[in-house]
C-alpha cells in the first residue's frame, strides 16, 4: 500500500513527462467467483471490468498511466473472498478492487477492506444497513428498487395482498421485513402479507403457487414480490405458468431477476410480469446502444446487458473522473473526491455518488417481453439511496455521512457516530 | 503415555520435529515475527492448512484406524467453528454497543445493551431478538468448553443411536452424510439464530486486540500448529496401545471381536465421540483464521473432500493424512487461485481454474484403483527398499 | 366518487355528442393528452372516460390499440396514430379516424404509448360495454375475464342485457354465473341477493369466495359500556378473549382518543432526560440510572414532583377496559345478506378443506413420485447390485443435458421429447457401462471405495458438464400439451407435467418388475447378487451380466433426467440436490425391494410436504425435519420399511 502512494505521488510530477507514463501501471483488483455457484452471474462482472479497463487503456488510461486488471478467483467460497481481497491489497497492491455479487461474500471481505484501508466499489441491489468507509456501493439500496416496486403495485396495480416470496438469505430477509413495515405504514393489514422463504434452488413449487392463489379468495387483488434468487425462479415461473395464472390474474414483481436470469427460460408465459431495476438492456439512450455494440463486440452477438453491468459502468467511471480530480489514486483522496462524482445513467439522467457511499439513481419497472428482454413501463427521476431504511424502527434513527460526519453509522437522536468500523 | 510409546514409534517423533522446524520457519519468513518474506494472508492459508491436517487426522483414526467412512465429519468442525464465533461476534459487538450507549445521557441499561447487540447482530438477518442458543455467548469460558462438548455431543447421541442399531458400512456412511446435511440445512435456516445463510464473519478481528493482523494470524499459526502436534501424539497413542489392536480389529473383521468378547460398539462410540472433539478443537481454530463461518462449510461436499485428502495421503497412516491434506488442499489453492499458467495448445486454451477438479475427481479413482495406500505407499516403498531388499 | 364523476361526465358527453358529430377521434384523444402522457393509473381516469364515452364508433379500436401497446404519439405535433412496425425498422402510421395511412415514421420521432397492467385492466372494463356483444368470441371472453378479475357495480346492467344474445353455450354460462355473483354484491334487491347466495352456498370456487369475504367485512365500533351500536352487529368482543387481547383492545381505546397512551420506555427515558439538572434527575444521580428498576423509580419520583404523567398500570388499564363496550360491526347494513353469507361460506369452508386436503395428498403423490423416479436407477444400482454409485445425480444431469441438446436440433417440443428419452437413456446406459468395465469392476469387494472413486468420477462429470454447457441454467421446455394444469376445483389442481412424471414412475416401476422377474436378464441379476460364484458354476457370464444391469439401472436415470429437466431445471448442479434424497429413499425403503422404494418415496414425499402444511412460511424447515425424521427412522428399522429377510438380507 505504502508504495503504492509513493508511486502515485511520482506520477502526479511525471504526469506531464509522457515519455514516462509508458512505466507505470495502476492496479485494478476483480474480485468475482469465475468458478462455483456464483460464476454464473459474477463471470459477466468481470468481462465488464475488462471491458471497462480496455477502453479506458485505449483513451489513455488514467493520469497517464495504464491500467492493469488483476483478476482472482474466490470461487464461490465466502471465506476465500477474505482472502484472496487481503492477497489483492497486500500482495498485489492494487489501488481498487471491483467485485462481490452476495451480500455474504462482502460481508466477509468488510474486515479485510477496513483493516487494510482499501477501497471496493460493490454493484449489485443489496439489502442496505450497510455504509462502509471504504466501500462504494453502486447497486440499489431498497429504496432504490424495493420500495418504488410496492408503490408502483400499490399504485399502478391496486394491489391489496401481497405475497412476498423469497429466497432464506439475508437480501429476501431483510428486504422483506422492511417491506412488511412499508406496507403496514400503507394500511396494508398484516393479515393480508403473506411471506414464505424457500431454500436455494428449490424445485417444488406446487404447494406455494396454490397458497398464493388461496390468498385471492377474500375477494382482494393478490401480488407477488419476489426476492427468489437464481435458478430457483426457473421452477417457480414455470409452476406459474401451469397453473395458468397470467400477469393481468396475480402480477409478480422481481428483484433478482433481469436478462441474464430470463436467457435460460422460454418467456413466452411470463409476458406481463415486472422486474424492478436501475437500469434495463432496452433503455433507449445512445450511451446504452454504445456500450451494448461494444458488449456484443467483445463476448458475441447473443449476450445481454444488465443492471450489475451498469453499475460497474458507473463506478467504474467514477473512479476514473475521481482519481484525476484528486491526481492520484491514493485510497483516501480518491475517496474524498468520490463524493459529489457525478456520471450519465446508461438509461438518461446523471447519477451522483452520494455521501452516504450510495448512488443517485433513476429506478425503472419493466414488463417482461416475449423475446426475454424488458418493457420500460415506469422511470421515476433519480432516488438517492439511503443506506439505513426509514421504515425499520431500528435504522431509522442512523444516517451514513462520511463527509460531513465522517461517520457510517451516526445515531441522530443521540447525536453520536455508533461506529466508524462496519460490525460485519 | 510413557517412553516406551516413543520409542515403538519414532515416526512421532520425527513428525513433531518437522512440525516444530515448519513453524519456526515461517515465524521467521513472517510478516509478523521475521523478514516478511511470507505474506500474512499466506500465514492464514498454512495456519488453516494445519487445522485440516488436524481434522484429517482425527478422519484417519475413524477411517483408517477402525474402518468407518464418516462423511459428517465436517458438521463437528463447522459446529466447533460456531461455538468460538458466537462468542467472537457478541464479545465484539458488546464492545462496540458500550461504546456508543455510553454517549447517550442515561447510562445504559443491561436491557438496552443486549438489546443493542441483538440488533446489531442480527439485525442484517431480519430480527433483532436473541435466539436461545446465544443464552452462554457472554462467557468465553462456556463457549470454549462448548468447542468440545457440543460436537462431542452430537457425536454421541448419533454414534449411540446409529451403533446400537447395528448401522454399519455404507449405510453408515450415507447416514453420516445425511446428518451433515441435516445440519447445513438447519443452519441455512434463519430460524436457527445463527444468521442463516450470512453465518457468523469478522472472526478474525478479536475482541479487546489492537494488535495487527500480521501478529494476531502468528498467534494463531502457532496455536494451530500446537493443536495439530498434539492431537496428532494423542491419536499416535490412542492407536498404539491395545485399544488401537481392538480397534484395527473391528476395522478388519467386526463379527470376530464381538465374538472374542469385546464391546465393539463401546469402541466404536469411543472413537467416533473423540474424532468430532478434535474436529471441534480444529473447527474453532479455523474459521478465526478465515474470518467467516456459515452453512455453507458443513455441506456434505466438504466431509466427502475430507476423505479424499485421507484417501489420496494414504489412510491407516497418521502421517499419510497429514501429507494428503497439506498436499492437496494447497495444490488446489494453487490452481484455483489464478497462478496455475494456462496451457495453450493452439486450438484450445486449457484453463486450471475449469479442468483442476475434473483432475482432482480422476486423480481420486486411479488413487483408490492402482494406489489404495495413497501418497505414504511411496514412502513405504522407499523406506522398505532401504531396510529390507524385497 | 367516481361514479358521481362518471355521470357528470356522461351527461356532459352526451351534449357534446348530440351537438357535434364533427368532433374527431384525435379531438378527444388531444383533449386528453396530458393525461396519456403521464400514463398513471390514478390519473388516467378521466382519460379513458372521456374517450370510452365520446360516441364515436371508432373508439373501440382505438381503446384496444391502446391496450396492446399500439398506440404511439408523433414528438413534433403530438397528435396519436395507430402504428404497424415495417420490415425496414420504421413505422407506418394510421390515422384512428378511418384508418387512412399518414406516412411512414423512425423511432427515434415517435413515442409509444405503454399503458401498464393496471391501466390496460381499466381500459379492459371500459371496452367491456363494447366487447359484451361483440361477434368475436375471444373478445366476449375478453370482457369476461376483464369484469371477473373487477367487478364493478356498473357491468351488471350490460352484463344482463348481453345474456339474452348469447350463442356460445360456454360463455353463456360463464355469463350467468358472474351475473349471479354479481347480484350477490351489486343487487339493490335484497331477496335477490340472498337467493343469489343460498344458490351457490357450498361452492369452493375462489371468484365465490371473493365475491362473499367482502361482504362479511367487519370494523371495530367502540361504545360506552351496555351500549347497542347502531347497525349490522356481527359480534360483541370481550377483551381478554382470543378475539381481543386486552392491550390491544387498550391500543384501540388510546387511538381513539379515549384513554391515556402506555408509558414507553423510550417516553420514560425522553422525560428522564428532560429533567435533568446538575447531572441529576429528582435528586438522584444520573450514573445511577442504569437498570430499568432504578429508572422506573426515579420516573415515579417525578410523577410525585408533578413533571410527569403517572404510568398506566395494570389495573388502570382493567378498569378502564371495563368502562367500554367492543364490537365488530359489518360493513354490510343488511343483517340477511351477511346471514346468508356467513351460512354459504360456512358451507364452502367443509368442502375446501376437504379439496385442501387432497390437493396436499397430490402434491406428496407428486412429490413422492419425483423422489421414486430418481431413485429408480438406484434401486437397481445400489438396492440389486449394492454398487453406491455416487455419480448417480450425474447420470440424472446427463440425461437433462441430453434433452437440452436434442432441443437445440430439434426445434419440435413434442418431437424432440421424444427423441430425447431413448437417446438420454442411450448416452447414460454406456456412461454406466463405461463405470462398471473401467471403476466398479475393480471394487466389488471394497464397497467404500467404491462410494469414493464414484465421487471422484461426479466430481469431474460436474465440471465437464460446466466446461460444456457453462454454469447457467439450460432451458428444457415442455411441448405445448403438457403446459397447464389439470383443475378438478379451484383448490384442487396439478399440473400436466407432473401428472406425466407420475405416469412415468409407475411405468418404471412396471418395467423394473417385468424385467426382474419375467426376463432372463432379471433372473441372471437376481442370481448374480445371491451368489456370485454359484450364478458363474450355473454358466451365467456373471461380468456381462452386472455390466448389462449397472448400464439399465444407469439408463433409467438419464430418463428421469429428462423429466426432471421438465419440471424443473437443467443445471450442471441439479445432480447434487437428488443424490442424498434418492440413497435416503431407497435405504428408508429397504434395500434390495422396488416396494420398498416406492414406499419410502411416499413416507419421504409425504412427511416433507406434512411439514410444509403445518409450517407453510418456511420450506427449509420441511427438509431438515425430513432428515432428522429419517435418521431416526433408519435408527429403528435399519433395513428399511420393507426388509429382506433370510439370505438375501446378508451383508
Amino acid at each position: 500500500m505504502r508504495t503504492t502512494t509513493a508511486l502515485a505521488t511520482a506520477l502526479t510530477f511525471s504526469a506531464a513527462l509522457p515519455a514516462f507514463a509508458e512505466d507505470c501501471t495502476l492496479k485494478v483488483g476483480v474480485l468475482h467467483s469465475l468458478s462455483g455457484t456464483m460464476a454464473i452471474s459474477e463471470t459477466t462482472l468481470k468481462d465488464t471490468m475488462l471491458t471497462l479497463i480496455d477502453q479506458q487503456n485505449a483513451k489513455g488510461g488514467v493520469l497517464g498511466c495504464q491500467l492493469e486488471a488483476v483478476v482472482v478467483d474466490p470461487a464461490s467460497d465466502w471465506p476465500l473472498f477474505a482472502e484472496k481481497a487481503r492477497e489483492l491489497i497486500s500482495v498485489h497492491e492494487v489501488d481498487v478492487i471491483f467485485g462481490n455479487w452476495t451480500s455474504v461474500s462482502r460481508k466477509s471481505v468488510l474486515p479485510v477492506i477496513e483493516e487494510l484501508n482499501g477501497l471496493l466499489f460493490y454493484p449489485v441491489q443489496y439489502e442496505g444497513e450497510e455504509s462502509s468507509k471504504n466501500v462504494f456501493y453502486t447497486g440499489a439500496a431498497p429504496n432504490q428498487q424495493a420500495i418504488p416496486a410496492t408503490d408502483y403495485f400499490l399504485d399502478e396495480l391496486g394491489i391489496e395482498k401481497f405475497a412476498l416470496l423469497g429466497t432464506d438469505y439475508v437480501y429476501p430477509r431483510t428486504t422483506n421485513n422492511i417491506l412488511e413495515s412499508y406496507l403496514q405504514s400503507k394500511d396494508i393489514a398484516k393479515e393480508d402479507i403473506f411471506v414464505n422463504y424457500t431454500p436455494f434452488g428449490h424445485s417444488d413449487w406446487s404447494k406455494i403457487v396454490a397458497d398464493v392463489v388461496a390468498l385471492g379468495a377474500d375477494g382482494k387483488k393478490v401480488g407477488v414480490i419476489s426476492t427468489i434468487n437464481g435458478d430457483a425462479n426457473i421452477g417457480f415461473y414455470k409452476e406459474l405458468a401451469a397453473a395458468g395464472i397470467s400477469a393481468d390474474d396475480i402480477p409478480v414483481v422481481a428483484f433478482s431477476v433481469g436478462e441474464e436470469e430470463l436467457s435460460g427460460l422460454d418467456t413466452t408465459n411470463l409476458v406481463g410480469h415486472l422486474a424492478a431495476w436501475n437500469y434495463f438492456q432496452s433503455a433507449e439512450t445512445d450511451a446504452n446502444a454504445e456500450w451494448i455494440a461494444a458488449w456484443k463486440a467483445k463476448m458475441g452477438e447473443e449476450r445481454v446487458t444488465n443492471d450489475p453491468m451498469e453499475a460497474h459502468y458507473i463506478g467504474f467511471n467514477m473512479w476514473v473522473n475521481a482519481a484525476t480530480a484528486a491526481g492520484t489514486a491514493d485510497v483516501d483522496a480518491v475517496r474524498t473526491a468520490m463524493y459529489g462524482q457525478e456520471f450519465p445513467n446508461l438509461t438518461g439522467g446523471t447519477a451522483v455518488m452520494l455521501p452516504n457511499h450510495h448512488l443517485s439513481k433513476p429506478v425503472l419497472i419493466g414488463e417482461i417481453t416475449e423475446d426475454g428482454q424488458f418493457d420500460i413501463i415506469s422511470q421515476t427521476a433519480e432516488v438517492p439511496g439511503d443506506a439505513w431504511t426509514d421504515f425499520l424502527p431500528e435504522s431509522a434513527k442512523l444516517v451514513s455521512d462520511w463527509k460531513a460526519l465522517d461517520c457510517g453509522m451516526y445515531n441522530t437522536e443521540t447525536k453520536s457516530c455508533v461506529q466508524t468500523l462496519s460490525n460485519y | 503415555m510413557n517412553t516406551s510409546f516413543i520409542a515403538r514409534n519414532p515416526s512421532v517423533l520425527v513428525f513433531l520435529a518437522l512440525l516444530a522446524l515448519f513453524t519456526l520457519v515461517v515465524t521467521v519468513l513472517s510478516e509478523g515475527f521475521g523478514i516478511g518474506f511470507i505474506s500474512t494472508s499466506f500465514v492464514k492459508t498454512l495456519g488453516k492448512t494445519l487445522c485440516l491436517c488436524l481434522v484429517a487426522v482425527a478422519m484417519d483414526l475413524i477411517w483408517g484406524y477402525t474402518g468407518i467412512l464418516s462423511l459428517g465429519h465436517f458438521a463437528f468442525f463447522g459446529l466447533g467453528g460456531y461455538m468460538v464465533g458466537m462468542w467472537l461476534m457478541f464479545e465484539r459487538t458488546r464492545q462496540i454497543v458500550v461504546n456508543s450507549l455510553s454517549d447517550g445521557v442515561l447510562p445504559p441499561t443491561p436491557e438496552e445493551i443486549k438489546a443493542a447487540i441483538g440488533n446489531q447482530i442480527f439485525g442484517v438477518v431480519g430480527s433483532s431478538e436473541f435466539p436461545l442458543i446465544w443464552a452462554f455467548a457472554d462467557s468465553i469460558v462456556l463457549q470454549l468448553a462448548f468447542v468440545v462438548l457440543v460436537p462431542g455431543l452430537l457425536a454421541f447421541v448419533f454414534g449411540w443411536l446409529a451403533f446400537r442399531s447395528r448401522v454399519t458400512g455404507v449405510y453408515l456412511s450415507i447416514l453420516t452424510q445425511a446428518m451433515t446435511l441435516g445440519l447445513a440445512l438447519y443452519l441455512f435456516q434463519n430460524a436457527s439464530g445463527l444468521r442463516g445463510n450470512n453465518g457468523l464473519s469478522g472472526l478474525q478481528n478479536l475482541p479487546g486486540v489492537t494488535a495487527p493482523q500480521a501478529t494476531v494470524s502468528l498467534w494463531f499459526f502457532w496455536a494451530s500448529a500446537a493443536a495439530l502436534g498434539a492431537g496428532y501424539l494423542l491419536v499416535a497413542w490412542v492407536v498404539s496401545g491395545k485399544f488401537g489392536s481392538v480397534i484395527r480389529g473391528i476395522r478388519d473383521n467386526e463379527a470376530r471381536v464381538r465374538f472374542l468378547g469385546y464391546s465393539v460398539e463401546s469402541y466404536k462410540l469411543a472413537v467416533f465421540t473423540l474424532t468430532a472433539c478434535i474436529a471441534g478443537i480444529a473447527g474453532a481454530l479455523y474459521y478465526p483464521q478465515a474470518g467467516i463461518i456459515n452453512p455453507a462449510e458443513v455441506a456434505p461436499i466438504a466431509s466427502i473432500y475430507l476423505a479424499v485428502w485421507v484417501a489420496i495421503g494414504g489412510r491407516g497412516r497418521l502421517y499419510g493424512a497429514v501429507i494428503g491434506t497439506a498436499f492437496v488442499s494447497l495444490v488446489s489453492s494453487w490452481f484455483t487461485g489464478g497462478q496455475a499458467p494456462d496451457i495453450n495448445l493452439g486450438f484450445y486454451t486449457v484453463k486450471w481454474v475449469d479442468w483442476w477438479l475434473i483432475l482432482l475427481g480422476l486423480s481420486f479413482v486411479l488413487v483408490t484403483l492402482y494406489a489404495p495406500r495413497g501418497m505414504s505407499g511411496i514412502i513405504d516403498l522407499m523406506t522398505r527398499k532401504k531396510g529390507e531388499d524385497r | 366518487m367516481k361514479h358521481l364523476f362518471l355521470a357528470v361526465l356522461a351527461a356532459l358527453l352526451l351534449i357534446n355528442a348530440a351537438t357535434a358529430q364533427t368532433v374527431s377521434v384525435q379531438d378527444v384523444l388531444q383533449s386528453q393528452r396530458e393525461l396519456l402522457e403521464k400514463s398513471s393509473r390514478k390519473t388516467i381516469a378521466p382519460a379513458i372516460d372521456a374517450i370510452a364515452s365520446s360516441g364515436l364508433p371508432q373508439m373501440q379500436s382505438v381503446l384496444e390499440a391502446w391496450q396492446s401497446k399500439n398506440m404511439w404519439q408523433r414528438k413534433a405535433d403530438g397528435l396519436f396514430f395507430l402504428a404497424t412496425k415495417n420490415d425496414d425498422g420504421t413505422y407506418a402510421l394510421q390515422d384512428f379516424q378511418d384508418g387512412a395511412p399518414r406516412g411512414n415514421a423512425i423511432k427515434k420521432d415517435l413515442k409509444q404509448l405503454k399503458p401498464n397492467s393496471g391501466i390496460r385492466a381499466m381500459i379492459a372494463t371500459a371496452l367491456v360495454q363494447f366487447q359484451l356483444s361483440d361477434p368475436d368470441a375471444a373478445k366476449r371472453r375478453a370482457a369476461l375475464d376483464s369484469i371477473a378479475r373487477d367487478p364493478e357495480a356498473a357491468a351488471l346492467a350490460p352484463l344482463r342485457a348481453s345474456i339474452e344474445g348469447e350463442v356460445d353455450a360456454d360463455i353463456l354460462a360463464r355469463k350467468t354465473r358472474l351475473n349471479q355473483l354479481m347480484t350477490m354484491s351489486f343487487d339493490t334487491d335484497t331477496t335477490a341477493r340472498v337467493e343469489a347466495i343460498n344458490a351457490m352456498a357450498g361452492d369452493l370456487s375462489v371468484d365465490f369466495r371473493g365475491t362473499l369475504n367482502p361482504l362479511l367485512a367487519t370494523k371495530m365500533v367502540i361504545t360506552d359500556a351496555d351500549t347497542t351500536p347502531e347497525g349490522n352487529i356481527a359480534s360483541k368482543l370481550r377483551p381478554g378473549t382470543e378475539a381481543l387481547a386486552p392491550l390491544a383492545a387498550y391500543e384501540a381505546l388510546v387511538a381513539n382518543g379515549l384513554a391515556p397512551a402506555l408509558t414507553t420506555n423510550d417516553a420514560r427515558d425522553a422525560l428522564l432526560e428532560a429533567n435533568i439538572s446538575n447531572a441529576r434527575i429528582a435528586g438522584v444521580p444520573v450514573a445511577q440510572l442504569a437498570t430499568e428498576a432504578k429508572r422506573n423509580e426515579v420516573y415515579d419520583l417525578l410523577v410525585d414532583n408533578g413533571v410527569a404523567p403517572a404510568r398506566v398500570t395494570a389495573s388502570s388499564i382493567e378498569a378502564t377496559l371495563d368502562k367500554h363496550s367492543f364490537y365488530d360491526l359489518y360493513l354490510e347494513p343488511s343483517p340477511q345478506v351477511t346471514t346468508a353469507a356467513k351460512a354459504a361460506l360456512a358451507k364452502s369452508q367443509t368442502r375446501v378443506s376437504v379439496s385442501q386436503a387432497a390437493d396436499l395428498g397430490l402434491d406428496a403423490l407428486s412429490l413422492a413420485s419425483i423422489y421414486f423416479l430418481a431413485a429408480i436407477g438406484l434401486a437397481i444400482t445400489f438396492g440389486v447390485m449394492g454398487v453406491i454409485n455416487m455419480a448417480h445425480g450425474e447420470f440424472i444431469m446427463m440425461g437433462a443435458y441430453t434433452g437440452y441438446v436434442v432441443q437445440q436440433f430439434v426445434p419440435n417440443h413434442t418431437l424432440s421429447i421424444i427423441l430425447a428419452v431413448p437417446l438420454a437413456f442411450a448416452v447414460t446406459f454406456a456412461a454406466g457401462v463405461a463405470l462398471e468395465r473401467l471403476v466398479i469392476r475393480w471394487l466389488y469387494h471394497r464397497p467404500l471405495e467404491t462410494l469414493l472413486a464414484t465421487f471422484g468420477v461426479s466430481i469431474a462429470l460436474q465440471q465437464l458438464a460446466k466446461n460444456i454447457f457453462g454454469t447457467q441454467a439450460r432451458p428444457l421446455t415442455s411441448p405445448a400439451w403438457l403446459d397447464g394444469a389439470w383443475v378438478i376445483n379451484d383448490v384442487l389442481a396439478i399440473s400436466y407435467i407432473r401428472i406425466a412424471i407420475f405416469i412415468l414412475a409407475l411405468l418404471f416401476l412396471g418395467l423394473f418388475l417385468f424385467i426382474m422377474k419375467r426376463t432372463r436378464l432379471g433372473l441372471e441379476t437376481r442370481a448374480t447378487t445371491q451368489n456370485q460364484r454359484m450364478a458363474s458354476s450355473m454358466g451365467i457370464n456373471t461380468d456381462r451380466v452386472n455390466m448389462l444391469t449397472f448400464g439399465l439401472g444407469s439408463g433409467i436415470a438419464g430418463i428421469a433426467g429428462v423429466a426432471i429437466g421438465l419440471f424443473a431445471k437443467v443445471t450442471s448442479e441439479m445432480g447434487d440436490d437428488y443424490i442424498v434424497q434418492s440413497f435416503m429413499t431407497v435405504v428408508v425403503g429397504g434395500v434390495g425391494n422396488i416396494w420398498g422404494t416406492l414406499a419410502g418415496a411416499m413416507m419421504i414425499g409425504g412427511f416433507q410436504k406434512g411439514v410444509e402444511w403445518l409450517n407453510p412460511s418456511n420450506t427449509l424447515a420441511a427438509q431438515t425435519y425430513m432428515i432428522i425424521f429419517i435418521i431416526i427412522f433408519i435408527q429403528f428399522r435399519p433395513r428399511g420399511i420393507i426388509a429382506l429377510k433370510g439370505r438375501a438380507a446378508g451383508d
